[in-house]
């Protein structure tokens, strides 16, 4: 069974939950940008949460099925269509033997994904189906889809599909204010610098990707002291460059780094980073570090109760 | 030895804020004394000059624990510094043709380009960590005479292997990529290979020296099974 890209979308790579355990040779984790989302579209089609799928960014991809397939698309709403018919979000539903699946703009957040029942068959680089295409290796060919591509599947077993409750994720991406804790060079800036960052209203610039989303806004003000000797930046970082405008890096970031990280972005909230588009408003407000744990805590339970079978 | 809460799933171990072979040697120590623990809770470590990262998942492990194990780590790596035995031997070809800048890093030492040729491949070179991007090598040890300012313009697009120097460091771009350093030689040994295991040809705390070759031997290592490491 293969799916063959008819259209490729904006930006359209495999992924899977990350490449762990390879940072000290300088390669980030990479995996999918909306964790969340990714886990719950391969459980809806009866898969592993970790199975290979499509992240699709802004605009979908347009797919012709060779075999007929249960899949589901999560994420931001893409209105998938097969022929003139809209296809439900957040449910698993079939694609018959040669028809066409087409996916559109996304209206509110960024990256929709589309999971297929066994899996996407790519072979696992370090572990891992995730693409990390600045550095050209894993998922399809360690690259974004292309017109053209065809996409095996793996073979399996008929699975048992699950069904969400209804408005289960209706409030996945909630609207408050992305939560940060202190950095580790937080004492580096002004005294009232953290304050500040959690009282400006910062806009997602254009040149944002899945290395890092730059924000814009009302400039922080430059550290005084000497620059930092280079060390690991953590997910979620938030970093200043010396021009004063944040930056969120993200999963495909750079190992280590050189400025100085004022605040990071909490876990159980880096599946909303992924859902940020250009010109999106940004509110950043602390936590503590309890209170984070907790809710990733609160998170992964709730997870367990999200289906209904 | 500074222990701080860098995100809610990750800990800076920092031993200190300067480059030298001395603290990097304690950060390289603790590095491969929790590499060596497998601990399934932990996943991914970072270290760097000075400063080891370690990233876990805190829903199976608190800062507390983990602090506690970097401290009872600690004591031993304060007293006990591992020595890397084998030193890595990359050989390079300085010509002019993998080499555009030699003669502005020459220049700027007011040396012959046989000397920074035979400088270049004199130290043995530290390892310091692997960061940036995909085997991308920190070295320690670039003889002053040497250092040069990085481009004021950098290249568009850089071969794989390139050598080059900027500022104090001295490295190899492990794949094609855009870079503003003064490009010395290149070797035709791949550095990164996603296949290979492991993927990079050097490791955080490596000893590692350049050994010239003409463009013969470039010509016949180029491809052939050394320079692979799939």
């Amino acid at each position: 069974m293969t799916i063959r890209v008819a259209k490729p979308g904006f930006f359209t790579t495999v992924q899977d939950l990350g490449r762990y355990g390879y940072a000290h040779l300088g390669i980030s984790p990479a995996g999918a940008a909306d964790s969340l989302s990714f886990r719950i579209a391969n459980l809806l089609v009866g898969n592993e949460g970790n199975a290979p799928a499509l992240e699709m960014t802004l605009l979908g991809a347009t797919l012709e099925f060779e075999a007929s397939a249960v899949v589901a698309i999560t994420g931001a709403n893409c209105e998938g269509r097969v022929g003139q018919e809209r296809v439900p979000g957040n449910a698993a539903f079939e694609v018959p033997a040669g028809a066409v699946l087409q996916c559109g703009s996304t209206i509110t957040g960024a990256r929709s994904y589309l999971a297929v029942q066994g899996g996407l068959d790519v072979p696992l680089v370090m572990g891992s189906a995730s693409t990390f295409a600045a550095a050209r290796f894993g998922g399809f060919q360690g690259r974004r889809l292309q017109k053209g591509d065809v996409l095996p599947v793996r073979k399996h077993d008929a699975l048992h599909v699950r069904a969400l409750r209804p408005g289960a994720v209706d409030r996945l991406y909630g609207k408050g204010p992305l939560r940060v804790t202190k950095g580790a060079q937080q004492d580096w800036f002004s005294p009232d610098a953290f304050e500040k960052l959690c009282s400006i209203t910062y806009v997602v610039s254009e040149q944002s990707d899945r290395t890092g989303l730059r924000l814009k806004g009302e400039a922080m003000q430059p550290r005084e002291r000497a620059e930092l000797l280079t060390d690991g930046i953590p997910l979620g970082a938030i970093q200043v460059p010396q021009d004063g405008q944040p930056i969120i890096l993200f999963v495909d970031q750079q190992t280590t780094g050189g400025y100085p990280k004022i605040a990071n972005v909490i876990a159980v909230d880096m599946h909303r980073v992924g859902q940020l588009r250009p010109r999106d408003e940004v509110r950043f407000a602390e936590v503590s570090i309890a209170d984070a744990v907790q809710a990733l805590r609160e998170q992964a339970e709730w997870m367990r109760t999200i289906f209904i079978y | 030895m500074r222990i701080i809460p860098a995100s809610d799933s990750s800990l800076l171990v920092v031993f200190g804020n300067t480059i030298s072979p001395a603290l990097n040697q304690r950060v390289i120590a603790l590095f491969r004394a929790i590499q060596s623990r497998r601990d399934p809770r932990i996943r991914n470590l970072h270290p760097a000059y000075a400063s080891l990262l370690i990233d876990f998942d805190p829903l199976r492990m608190t800062h507390d624990e983990l602090t506690a194990i970097v401290q009872q780590l600690g004591i031993d790596v304060s007293v006990t510094v591992e020595k890397t035995a084998e030193v890595v031997t990359i050989p390079v070809c300085y010509d002019a043709e993998f080499g555009p800048d030699l003669g502005d890093v020459a220049r700027h030492g007011g040396l012959s380009a046989e000397e920074v040729i035979r400088l270049h491949s004199a130290p043995t070179y530290l390892v310091y960590f692997l960061g940036f991007s995909p085997g991308f090598v920190y070295l320690g040890g670039l003889p002053e005479v040497l250092h040069t300012p990085r481009l004021a313009t950098p290249r568009p697009s850089i071969a794989g292997g390139s050598v080059g120097i900027a500022g104090s460091q001295t490295g190899v771009y492990p794949v094609d990529s855009p870079g503003g350093w003064n490009l010395i030689g290149r070797t035709p040994w791949r550095m990164f290979d996603p296949e290979g295991t492991p993927p990079t040809r050097l490791q955080p705390g490596d000893c590692m020296k350049f050994a010239p070759i003409d463009r013969d031997t470039f010509d016949k290592l180029h491809g052939g099974a050394e320079s692979r490491l799939a």
